[in-house]
């Protein structure tokens, strides 16, 4: 019903045809999505892939390279957003890039000893890795003696994902930021390597725990993209259930946090036992508190327990609502929110922010309705958008969703179609598939290649949060510390989806 | 937009009333309906010859030793993430599905099924720990590479549904102050010696907890070229907690274990009978 229909096109590019062709689809209104590289065997030279969107509501593109020479073309300077996944490319698979603005190692942390990129075939050694300081860049002026590095983490205070934010500052103002990410990379996309299919689920939901079922469905989105089966139209109609009920108690959580940020202690407890009780209801539908292994190719593995999601629903709805009044007059809090990291609509599209924190600066994009998958289109989807791109707009968005994602639920549960809940799903040997989903930080895309065998060669995850936290720092830049905690905090980031 | 919002808010706090749920530290707590925990063994329904739910575990949990006997299965719960893949997967109800989450274990070696549950050989704290740390506790936490599934189940520690506090126990910022490391994720290449630094700076007696199977063993993102197997050969361990993640109550439990306030509930990979108690761990 739905994977086969959006299966899109291969186009073939020489290499020295990137930069035009790339320059073309921009004027054109395009935005690139991500890129990665693949080996498609042991002995075979290495393939780019570009995944691009030419508009709202078109199919995505891709763009197959297998470059004759190195260094390739960089596409970064036209298209900022591609930056990262070039250097990621560069230090896991052993690309070199001409023309790559930021030519330093990404993923793999200053300090790491790698006898060879490691995902590069063959390559077996274990990363080490020994600590190197951060050197203060040349800087020039009279101020020079009051600048002071802060490099904070990777184990920071609190129960915090690791991660190291180094801060140049000059007292009370943040002249530059720089988060050290990647402490948490774990090589995920190499252990999908020679699974088969159906279990590669259970690590996709374990890429980013609290994103476990909008991964689970952009993974399994790719290998029915892949093996061309359906999905049955009441699987597709509980998968909705499953992703805003992941939706609901991550933003419940979001809002706890954020009022955390701005010392409002009781809308902080408030927002946490919210989302204690959405996580309840999770554990009642699926028997797991973040709605794991259920999604499988094909369908659902098991039958969810629907019919409690009406009545907690209603309880839930009922103390949001006052719970959200309550945020909307607290001048303690939306004073802290309003013009605090200010995120332009120009930079968010070229930087490549997605999710709320995209639809926060202006831009109206969401692919449960532009690249519909599921039953999304049958429901009443309301995309929230808001053009302040400052924290407060971050927070409306997510305050508006809350409330779709209770309408969306509500519809699922009051309208289920009857039928199987799974299609057979048999993997097709050499295909490949994209598949993408909206997770509660925005869009989430794998891409699978098959072997001969039908096992798992080459997944690709692109991570909203690998590309929210590219964006993030140029709200940070020129700020000061007092915001730091809530600018953070109101984009709502993972550190292990970014790093996985 | 009304200036005076914060009485509203201690109205809305005071109207809420108490949200946290009494520890009854027996029986099943509230608000774990429907949790699905470690799937049962029973190996009287083995099939000799099968192997479906070996084929079936990512995390390398089930493994077959040599024979047909129907004790050939090998199931190390330390090594288990929870996903229920071996129920499908065998034929023959072998494995059943179960709420069992109180795997809070000081033994490695009794999350391993065994038909024989003994107490194991490490069930005694090798310090009086209530004496030295009467009923408070400091945690330090580490993540070292987790999914952040662990995080969001400790975070919730905190919200007023559990309210960690109640027990004396608080998570602190300073390794300095810290009696307690507990450390989640399967330990990267790039976090090991962050959390060795961690360790090394806290001040004796310290204790180690590895909470979520990640950190138990590696779980399904342990070894590749990036990742260690958790704590083991790293660190020593004073209580392994699997689970993925662990829910709330477990974390609960294995902290009160610790503590020397509750008792192992599991032996040979089985959650052992209760015996009767007269009142809440918190009592």
């Amino acid at each position: 019903m739905m994977c086969s229909s959006t299966a899109p096109a291969i186009t073939d590019l020489a290499a020295d045809g990137l930069e035009s062709h790339c320059r073309a689809a921009l004027a054109a209104g395009a935005r690139m999505q991500f890129m990665y590289a693949l080996f498609p065997s042991r002995d075979a030279p290495a393939q780019l892939r570009y995944v691009l969107h030419p508009g709202p509501g078109a199919p995505p593109q891709i763009w197959r390279c297998e470059p004759e020479a190195q260094p390739v073309a960089s596409l970064a300077a036209m298209a900022p957003l591609l930056s990262w996944y070039e250097r990621e490319a560069t230090d896991l698979f052993g690309i070199s890039f001409r023309g790559q603005p930021m030519p330093q190692p990404l993923v793999l942390l200053p300090g790491t000893l790698a006898e060879r990129p490691p995902m590069t075939p063959g390559a077996t050694t274990p990363l080490r890795h020994v600590a190197a300081p951060h050197p203060l860049p040349d800087l020039a002026g009279a101020a020079r003696a009051d600048v002071q590095i802060m490099p904070f983490g990777p184990v920071r205070a609190d129960v915090l994902e690791s991660a190291q934010l180094v801060f140049y500052y000059i007292g009370e103002a943040i002249l530059h930021f720089h988060p050290q990410l990647f402490f948490k990379h774990r090589g995920m996309e190499k252990r999908f390597e020679g699974l088969a299919p159906r279990i590669g689920t259970v690590l996709a939901e374990r890429v980013s725990g609290v994103g476990s079922v909008a991964h689970a469905l952009a993974y399994c989105h790719a290998i029915e993209a892949a093996a061309g089966c359906d999905v049955p139209r009441r699987a597709a109609w509980l998968r909705v259930l499953l992703a805003e009920l992941e939706r609901l108690y991550n933003h419940l959580q979001y809002l706890g946090h954020l009022c955390h940020t701005t010392t409002l202690k009781v809308g902080e407890a408030q927002g946490k036992y919210l989302e204690e009780l959405a996580k309840q209801l999770n554990c009642r539908v699926s028997g797991s508190r973040l709605l794991r292994g259920l999604i499988v190719p094909g369908g659902l593995s098991r039958e969810p327990a629907v019919t409690v999601v009406g009545p907690e629903l209603d309880r839930l709805e009922r103390e949001f609502l006052r719970y959200s009044d309550l945020l909307a007059s607290t001048n303690s809090h939306v004073d802290r929110l309003m013009t605090t990291g200010v995120l332009g609509r120009r930079l968010a599209f070229d930087q490549g922010a997605t999710g709320p924190v995209e639809r926060a600066s202006g831009i109206d994009r969401d692919s449960r309705r532009d690249q519909p998958y599921g039953a999304y289109a049958e429901l009443p989807l309301r995309v929230a958008v808001r053009e302040g791109g400052d924290a407060y707009a971050r927070q409306s968005v997510r305050l508006d969703e809350i409330l779709n994602s209770i309408t969306l639920l509500r519809a699922v549960w009051a309208g289920l179609p009857a039928g199987p809940i799974r299609a057979p799903c048999a993997a097709v040997p050499c295909s490949e598939g994209l598949g993408w989903a909206e997770t509660p930080r925005g869009t989430a895309y794998y891409a699978v290649h098959l072997d001969a065998a039908g096992r798992l060669g080459r997944v690709k995850i692109k991570s909203p949060s690998f590309s929210n936290w590219r964006v993030f720092p140029y709200t940070v830049h020129d700020s000061n510390m007092m915001d730091y905690a809530i600018n953070e905090a109101s984009f709502g980031l993972t550190v292990s989806g970014c790093d996985r | 937009m009304s200036v005076k919002t914060i009485p509203l808010w201690t109205l809305t706090g005071l109207r809420q009333g108490k949200a946290t749920t009494r520890w009854r530290g027996h029986g099943p707590e509230p608000g774990q309906d429907g949790f699905l925990g470690m799937p049962r063994l029973d190996p009287e329904k083995c099939q000799p010859g099968c192997e479906e739910c070996v084929a079936a575990c990512l995390p390398g949990a089930i493994s077959l030793t040599a024979g047909d006997s129907r004790e050939r299965v090998r199931v190390d719960y330390g090594r288990c993430v929870v996903c229920q893949l071996c129920i499908d997967a065998c034929p023959t109800g072998a494995f059943s599905a179960s709420s069992d989450w109180a795997f809070g274990s000081r033994n490695r070696g009794d999350l391993i099924w065994s038909r024989t549950a003994a107490p194991g050989a490490g069930s005694t704290l090798k310090h009086a720990i209530r004496r030295v740390f009467g009923r408070s506790l400091h945690i330090r936490h580490v993540d070292a590479g987790s999914c952040n599934g662990c995080e969001s189940e400790l975070q919730a520690l905190n919200n007023p549904y559990y309210n960690l506090h109640r027990f004396g126990v608080f998570f602190t910022a300073s390794p300095r102050s810290a009696d307690l490391l507990l450390v989640t994720g399967p330990v990267t290449y790039a976090m090991r010696a962050p959390l060795v630094q961690t360790f090394d700076a806290m001040p004796e007696p310290r204790f180690v907890i590895a909470a979520g199977t990640c950190a138990v063993s590696g779980g399904t993102n342990g070894g590749g070229y990036s990742c260690g197997r958790g704590l083991e050969g790293l660190l020593p361990v004073d209580v392994y907690l699997p689970g993925c993640p662990p829910n709330p109550p477990a974390i609960i439990q294995a902290l009160l274990l610790l503590l020397e306030r509750l008792p192992q509930r599991v032996r040979g990979g089985q959650i052992t009978p209760e015996e009767p108690r007269s009142g809440g761990a918190h009592a």
